[in-house]
């Protein structure tokens, strides 16, 4: 059987690269290879994970240099010479080993207005909503987010300006400015405008290079550009 | 400074890179032109003196280069030196206007 060796960071903000040694299966993934270190080898590794079928968005983490969902990552696809690097999410605190704090991450997208802000109650009817329509097409084009972080950590812009929203709190706030029941619009625009907000994209694309659900937050965030800047335009900002 | 000036900085920048992706082409299209024919500075001169579309095509040209260099300076120093704040802003301005005068001044100069 053969071995993949694994450099794997130990410790918060500071600590090291530790190696360990792992038996090569066939269709491993990588949250296969961080399951068995901490299960067989060093049961104080410490990392995240919920479903393992690329659903919650929690086992997200830097892998030879790049930031990937493990559970969907197969390490016949970025294993280098049967070598890997695996370290935290980049752009967020380290608590520990693997594990990143999400929470700037997620209050990011309170700033952004990443809520839904209706008036129909219970007793309305359902609001219908034509497939079709060009604001639920946008919608559905970047509706399927899972909250991993993995476009935050791979932007460029994040590292550079840490107020800068991100691109997923961005996406997300362009599916309430598109869903035409939100109330909110102004407001939302005026949340992820500015130096913090969509204008400090570069249109670098690392977030739709990376992102795992194969969405473009790179168009999420030119379309509020657009829409930041017509409103600006007309003094609604 | 406020998020609607930012936002309305961004569209000034977009704007004045439209104005300037016609007024580079016009521009090099000019020196390889000069250059090329092997145009004297007199000869030059010659052309440029008294022409009022040259002036009004080069005015443009500064008023975009002078609008949209110093708005992408103050993301890049803002990014990769940390520098923000109001004090920035100004110093931002002062090269944006530094930029302008320097640039009428030269195209004053060949139009007299």
């Amino acid at each position: 059987m053969s071995l993949l060796r694994v450099s794997v960071w130990r410790g918060g903000a500071s600590g090291e690269f530790r190696a360990y040694e792992v038996p090569r299966l066939e269709s491993q993934t990588v949250l296969d290879v961080v399951t068995y270190i901490q299960r067989s080898l060093d049961s104080t590794l410490s990392y995240r994970f919920a479903c393992r079928v690329g659903m919650c968005g929690s086992c997200a983490m830097t892998v030879n240099g790049k930031a990937r969902w493990t559970c969907r990552t197969h390490v016949a696809k970025v294993a280098d010479n049967d070598w890997l690097e695996i370290a935290p999410l980049a752009n967020l605190p380290v608590i520990k080993d693997l594990v990143a704090d999400m929470s700037r991450f997620f209050d990011k997208w309170v700033q952004a207005k990443g809520r839904f802000y209706g008036t129909r109650t219970r007793a309305d009817d359902f609001a219908r909503v034509p497939p079709g329509s060009p604001q639920r097409q946008a919608v559905d084009a970047a509706i399927e987010c899972i909250g991993c972080g993995v476009c935050y950590s791979a932007c460029d812009v994040v590292t550079w300006n840490p107020a800068y929203l991100g691109p997923a709190a961005l996406n997300r706030a362009w599916t309430l400015v598109n869903d035409v029941r939100d109330t909110a619009r102004v407001a939302r625009l005026a949340a992820v405008a500015g130096d913090a907000g969509c204008h400090a994209c570069h249109t670098h694309m690392n977030c739709t290079e990376r992102c795992p659900k194969n969405l473009v937050p790179t168009a999420s965030i030119a379309g509020l550009k657009r829409s930041v800047a017509a409103a600006a335009l007309k003094g609604e900002l | 400074m406020n998020t609607r000036t930012q936002v309305l900085l961004w569209t000034a920048q977009r704007a004045s890179a439209a104005v300037l992706a016609l007024g580079v082409v016009v521009h090099l299209i000019t020196i390889i032109y000069a250059v090329r024919n092997g145009l004297s500075a007199a000869e030059i001169l010659g052309r440029t003196r008294g022409n009022y579309g040259w002036a009004a095509f080069y005015a443009l040209f500064v008023a975009a280069i002078a609008i949209h260099a110093p708005i992408g300076l103050r993301t890049i120093l803002s990014e990769m030196l940390g520098w923000r704040g109001a004090a920035f802003d100004l110093l931002v301005l002062a090269a944006g206007v530094a930029l302008a005068l320097w640039g009428w001044r030269a195209v004053w100069g060949v139009f007299v």
